[in-house]
């Protein structure tokens, strides 16, 4: 079976797993565990925006 | 006294140290079981769930597996990475998985995926290890 997601897709499961694994081995009560695990993948997910506005308007910049 | 104290702590270190070895070894060859071991079932599934999950996922991008090589670093680098995922990566070697589709750009996700795969699954066997020595619950 081949995948293929978009950049945003595949940015959003990467994001999901990774802050997952951060949370649970980054902190030692469930509470903390579960807070940092969202902090991560809110900041995932802003960066990925961030990056993608950047490189859109650099894009633009350079294109015109 | 300073004997007795030092005997306890010898003798506690010993009793430790059989799981500090043996936790983060399978923690590395099978991912999350590390945690399973020591009984922590929710961390040891998810963390399972995760590392399965990025490196299926990105064997199903059509990702790169990396082979031993003394070439490009970052091909060094690579292979490292994969290496992380232990049992996962001897898997997909022996099955011929991941050869990786250089016309694709989803593939060179899928690549990393499998990288990063390996990299959490290190990250989850230092913290079996740090289970195991009572660094943290």
């Amino acid at each position: 079976m081949i995948l293929h997601p978009s950049h945003f897709t595949a940015a959003m499961i990467f994001s999901f797993f990774a802050s997952l694994v951060f949370g649970i081995t980054q902190k030692n009560t469930q509470r903390e565990m579960v807070r940092y695990g969202v902090y991560c993948f809110a900041m995932f997910l802003l960066g990925t925006f961030v990056a993608g506005w950047a490189m859109a308007l650099l894009r633009h910049w350079a294109t015109s | 006294m300073a004997n007795a104290n030092t005997e306890a702590l010898d003798s506690s270190s010993g009793a430790l140290s059989g799981l500090a070895v043996f936790a983060p070894v399978i923690g590395w060859l099978i991912p999350g079981a590390g945690h399973l071991i020591q009984k922590k079932w929710l961390r040891g599934a998810l963390l399972m769930i995760s590392v399965l999950s990025m490196f299926i996922l990105g064997i199903m991008m059509e990702g790169k597996v990396y082979s031993m090589n003394f070439g490009d670093v970052l091909d060094v680098l690579g292979f490292i990475g994969d290496l992380g995922s232990g049992i996962l990566y001897f898997a997909a070697r022996t099955l011929h998985w991941g050869r990786g589709a250089i016309n694709i750009a989803t593939a060179d996700y899928g690549t990393k995926f499998i990288i990063v795969a390996g990299l959490l699954n290190v990250i989850s066997a230092v913290d079996a290890y740090h289970i195991a020595i009572g660094k943290k619950s």
